[in-house]
């Protein structure tokens, strides 16, 4: 196989990944979209692997083999709740390929006597980017797993310390270009895995969606400077559509909760975790002056709605209650409601989260709206259902200015004739802020398991039908 | 002009044509979106089998590339599929 025809072969892999992406224009082209991003990954392998520049497969077909069992096993058998978790992990695993090749390719063109500064340069740049993406993934995973607090991590001199780890780096990179020690590049990666690590600890769970966007990018990137270095435009091109993927994402997920991106790295928002269950929440409501509703109450209210907008956040994510959701939504539909379900950009744990979870429960697509489409319409329901969601329901973001979370975009359920709020106690979002919401006359809280109150409203919903 | 200066040229404006494709997709599929620009950026797997695929490679470059060919490989099926099982569950109403 000539160079030419491999060059072209990956052209057209290049290709079948941009109309792969622009697949993802709709549900209803989607599926299409992933199998030509499939071909095109399938046809970019099998060329490489025909071309001149493998000579031998020993290594290469076991890896294969394990490699694709443990992806095939880990896909069928994720849940959906957990898919922030898994691509964090897979991310990870991008940033770790990277800086494997990087030092791979390193000894082998050393062997070969073909180093050149530009080369080296590459070299150094594709360790760090795949180093951060590594250990900075690792970190989101642990988080999203909980296997550490979702809490922010801070202390005094944090950003010195990433700043003089950054200049000890380049310092390390020039050392290696300019003088050839293998063992610089070795230190500045290991350097750049602390980076990593450092750079994600101060990010707060709930500021996660533009963690997972941003690792997404670093992943691209890191396969952009491994592409770089080989010479390869596939990489190179791939690694450019991934990275600006990845860019965008963090920039819709940022303006969605009206903070700079720069704000969210430096972190440290929201010490707090999401609510825990309280008993006496009704009690403690009742004193703050907060409305609270059984679920026969709200059931009752529901049967007769003839629209209702059900907000799911990241509590139905944790209680499991999509479901439960489905099962209320086809009892109200039976006594003859219209129902929607309105999406804020930053519901859940990553971009899309809240989609993924109502298509499992079944839910169709054309009734999942995004909030810049719904949010005109909370004036004309007669019930919005705030299943888990919080700080994007808070009216201060709209009429306090002095509130932290001021001149976010919400979701206006608040204009809507009666509000039931699914939550287990009063106590404050992600943000630490007071949600006013609560407070108001046309707003009651139905406390209680999230999935253990959809299952309610839905029974007493089909019996009263 | 110079390998790396075509290497830029390439490189920016694949930037530019991911800006614009991806502006496009549907924000209910963003967390598609996700799995598949992972699926495909394991297509570092190509670096990988330059390294493990190697003649002259020692015993470390083996281990280095045999890693990194696992690596990519989870990355590719598991985006992949996960990718597939997430789109199937997309439907319209009937």
């Amino acid at each position: 196989m000539t160079t030419n025809f491999l060059a072209l072969v990956y052209l057209i892999s290049g290709c079948l990944f941009i109309f792969g992406l622009k697949g993802l224009t709709s549900p209803a082209t989607a599926r299409r979209g992933n199998y030509l991003a499939m071909a095109g990954m399938a046809l970019a392998v099998i060329a490489t692997l025909k071309s001149p520049v493998v000579s031998g497969l020993g290594v290469i077909i076991p890896a294969v083999i394990i490699g694709a069992a443990i992806g095939a096993v880990v896909a069928k058998r994720i849940e959906m709740t957990a898919m922030p978790q898994l691509v964090a992990a897979l991310h990870s695993f991008v940033g770790l390929a990277a800086v494997l090749v990087a030092i791979g390719t390193y000894l082998n063109r050393e062997a070969a006597g073909a180093l050149n500064g530009v080369l080296m340069g590459e070299l150094a740049v594709g360790a760090i980017i795949g180093a951060i993406t590594f250990t900075g993934s690792l970190v989101a995973f642990a988080k999203l797993q909980a296997l550490v607090s979702g809490a922010p991590v801070n202390f005094n001199g944090q950003h010195w310390l990433n700043l003089g780890l950054a200049v000890f780096i380049l310092i390390l990179s020039i050392d290696f270009v300019a003088n050839d020690h293998f063992v610089s590049l070795v230190f500045l990666t290991l350097l750049a895995f602390a980076l990593g690590v450092l750079l994600i600890i101060p990010i707060g769970g709930a500021d996660m969606p533009v963690v997972i966007s941003m690792l997404n990018s670093y992943s691209g990137w890191a396969a952009a400077a491994t592409g770089f270095t080989l010479g390869n435009h596939l990489l190179i091109i791939t690694g450019a559509l991934v990275g600006s993927s990845g860019a965008i994402l963090s920039f819709i997920m940022c303006r969605a909760m009206n903070r700079g991106f720069i704000s969210v790295i430096l972190g440290g928002f929201g010490a707090k975790d999401d609510d825990e269950g309280g008993g006496s929440a009704t009690r403690a409501a009742a004193e703050k002056g907060a409305n609270s509703a059984g679920v026969e109450d709200a059931a009752f209210w529901m049967e007769s709605a003839r629209k209702v907008i059900v907000v799911p956040g990241y509590g139905m994510a944790v209680a499991q209650a999509q479901h439960a959701l489905k099962e209320l939504t086809q009892a109200l539909e039976a006594a003859g409601a219209q129902v929607k379900f309105a999406i804020h950009p930053v519901a859940g744990r990553m971009p899309g989260h809240m989609n993924v979870l109502l298509a499992e429960a079944d839910i169709p697509y054309d009734q999942v709206v995004e909030m810049d489409e719904i949010n005109h319409e909370f004036a004309t329901a007669d019930v919005a259902l705030v299943v888990g969601a919080n700080d994007v329901t808070n009216p201060a973001a709209k009429d306090d200015s002095s509130s932290p979370i001021y001149g976010m975009p919400i979701l206006e359920v608040h204009k809507a004739k009666q509000v039931f709020v699914i939550k287990r106690s009063l106590r404050p979002g992600y943000a630490g802020v007071e949600n006013t919401l609560y407070y108001m006359d046309n707003c009651s809280m139905v406390f209680g398991d999230a999935k253990e109150v959809c299952e309610g409203l839905g029974s007493a919903v089909r019996e009263a039908g | 002009m110079s390998e790396t200066m075509v290497a830029v040229y390439v490189f920016v404006l694949a930037c530019f044509i991911g800006y614009w494709v991806v502006w496009g997709v549907t924000p209910a599929l963003h967390t598609p979106l996700i799995s598949l620009t992972n699926a495909i950026s394991g297509i570092i797997v190509i670096g990988a089998l330059l390294v493990a695929g190697s003649e002259m490679g020692g015993f470390a470059e083996g281990s280095l590339g045999f890693i990194a060919v696992l690596l990519a490989t989870i990355n590719i099926v598991g985006g992949f599929m996960v990718t597939q099982r997430m789109l199937a569950m997309f439907k319209k109403k009937r």
